[in-house]
């Protein structure tokens, strides 16, 4: 019998309706994988398998019913920053321990709805604060590339590390991730997935733990493009519980694959040729613009003056919002608790002993950015940038872009424990220099795979679209994935 | 700008997280490090730009003023470290 973690959630869902399959197998071959893989991986903090194989069963008696929703009988993973109603969510974090909610996020919500199996919770970088997954309390996500004749370990990228690798491994048919700054888009180029970042607001930020909340939004990261543009429609909803999500009729996306590129014009911003890029991602980009140029798209040079600047406004406004967000974990309503001489001395040890470095870092930045004296010249400074930043993106699509054509990340993914990297916070900050002015615009990005590097490990490319024309990216990019073929890792663990 | 260990360990008692002298130190040097790349943020010339304030152009949603949510006091404390009668708990505030 052909392995069932092999197939995409398209391949899944017509077996599954066919009855050629049932939703209990599916969900144990999973399991099984799981329970053989993640010592390896570590993709997973928490397994649910009797809520799994309980909702499975659900979703075979809703077939035979011919009641199947949209995602019937498919097993996902959740990001562990996902509030999972009377479940393991800790945002990776030690300061929430034992934090089991009494309800469920609405992107979850949405997906049970649409008949979805929970497989269990994802590993990822504490409170969302990485590029790497090494910042996580349960430790890091390895990722299943590795390079050609090496056995080094490599990150999975971050902070969804624990999503992209369980996707690439096949430990899930796909999963729940968020990105603030790069969070979804980078973690998938890492490990040859598919990873969407919808637009600000198309998804509920409710029951999210919230990280940054002007840049936080949900997204799927999947095999393919067609199974990220199945899970983006039942993520994506108008919320009553997050005044921020939109009103707007959520389209169907698959809907959008296949379509002609003729009279499409992709932008080609010049900002992203950095300094010491590698020669290849260039190559890569150039073989994007190829692609999409054979299948009738208009290439024009663009300019969005204010990128550079992007990453320095992100590094003040994101801990600045962080630092409040992350004030309620003092120890009294969730979580850890440190007892201390007085109550301020139980905040203090609390928050010590709870939080790691990158966070600390963080909330001691916006904490500085925020504090009297300095607002004006860091944070409203930011935030003037900001709009900047948008205004660039406004001029180029009022000139009459459709999309535009990125390098996701400045390199494939690097090794574990990188010396280089964690001698200075702000190098691996730079991870996410190309996708950082899409959560600053609110725009949506989505990354694709598009090649493998001389060591043999996969490089997307990146496209940024207007608000709410998700359907551009996921029309463009299907033509890219078709040119570029999908990257599947060698099996080592 | 930058920062010195005084300045660190005021903004870590603002942030209520104790640090150890060691922890300070090396937090000094990790700030001016991110405050000096940030720095360059400065040479933008933002007159007359307004600070963005909400990355969609759209009016929020408002709702009645109602109650519609409640009686749920057992599942607002479940989580707690330490409750009592659906109180939380927490050291003596007030002398």
């Amino acid at each position: 019998m052909t392995d069932l973690t092999r197939l995409t959630i398209a391949e899944a869902r017509e077996k599954l309706s066919a009855k050629e399959i049932k939703a209990v197998e599916l969900t144990d071959a999973y399991l099984s994988a799981i329970e053989a893989a993640n010592p390896a991986i570590n993709a997973y903090v928490t397994v649910t398998p009797e809520k799994a194989r309980e909702m499975a069963k659900a979703s075979d008696g809703r077939i035979a019913d011919g009641k199947a929703g949209a995602l019937e009988g498919i097993p996902l993973g959740i990001k562990d920053l996902f509030a999972t109603d009377g479940i393991h969510t800790q945002a990776c974090s030690h300061i929430l321990d034992g934090f089991k909610p009494k309800y469920e996020s609405t992107v979850t919500q949405n997906l049970w709805n649409d008949g979805a199996v929970m497989l269990g919770k994802l590993n990822m970088d504490e409170f969302a604060m990485g590029s790497s997954n090494e910042s996580s309390y349960y430790g890091a996500v390895k990722n299943p590339w590795r390079a050609q004749n090496s056995n080094a370990d490599l990150v999975p990228g971050g902070s969804s590390g624990g999503s992209a690798a369980a996707v690439a491994a096949f430990l899930c048919a796909g999963a729940t991730a968020t990105d603030t700054g790069g969070s979804i888009r980078q973690p998938a180029a890492f490990t040859g997935t598919v990873g969407i970042k919808p637009t600000y607001g198309r998804c509920s930020r409710w029951g999210i733990v919230a990280f940054a909340s002007s840049l936080d939004q949900a997204g799927p990261i999947a095999r393919d493009v067609r199974d990220a543009a199945i899970m983006l429609k039942s993520m994506a909803s108008v919320d009553a519980k997050d005044t921020t999500s939109v009103d707007l009729p959520v389209p169907d996306y698959e809907a959008s694959l296949g379509q002609s590129l003729k009279g499409m014009r992709i932008g080609i911003p010049r900002e992203y040729r950095v300094d010491g890029m590698p020669e290849e991602i260039e190559a890569l980009w150039q073989q994007g613009i190829a692609w999409l140029k054979d299948a009738g798209a208009e290439i024009v040079d663009i300019s969005l003056p204010h990128t550079k600047y992007a990453l320095p406004a992100y590094y003040i406004v994101a801990p600045a919002e962080a630092s409040s967000n992350l004030a309620r974990y003092d120890g009294v309503r969730y979580g850890l608790r440190v007892d201390g001489k007085d109550i301020v001395d139980m905040y203090e040890k609390t928050r010590a002993a709870g939080f790691g470095t990158e966070v600390k870092r963080r909330i001691m930045i916006g904490t500085y950015v925020l504090s009297a004296g300095y607002y004006d010249a860091y944070y409203l400074q930011a935030q003037k940038v900001r709009t900047l930043i948008k205004r660039d993106f406004e001029l180029a699509f009022n000139a009459g872009v459709d999309a535009i054509l990125t390098p996701a990340t400045p390199s494939s993914a690097f090794g574990i424990a990188d010396e280089d990297l964690a001698s200075d916070p702000v190098k691996m900050y730079l991870q996410d220099i190309f996708t950082v002015t899409v959560n600053m615009a609110g725009l949506p990005g989505l990354s694709v795979p598009a090649g493998l590097d001389h060591k043999g490990l996969p490089l997307s490319l990146q496209l940024i679209g207007k608000p709410f024309d998700e359907e551009s990216l996921f029309k463009t990019a299907h033509v890219i994935e078709q040119a570029a073929g999908r990257f599947t890792p060698a099996k080592w663990w | 700008m930058s920062v010195d260990l005084a300045t660190v360990k005021r903004v870590a008692r603002l942030a209520r997280i104790a640090v150890s002298e060691e922890e300070a130190n090396r937090m000094t040097g990790e700030l001016n490090g991110i405050l000096g790349f940030v720095e360059q943020l400065s040479e933008v010339n933002v007159e007359g730009v307004e600070p963005m304030t909400s990355v969609t152009p759209m009016e929020m949603r408002k709702r009645q003023d109602v109650v519609n949510d409640g009686n749920k006091a057992d599942a607002v404390v479940a989580n707690a470290p330490a409750t009592d009668r659906n109180f939380f708990q927490v050291p003596k505030v007030v002398e």
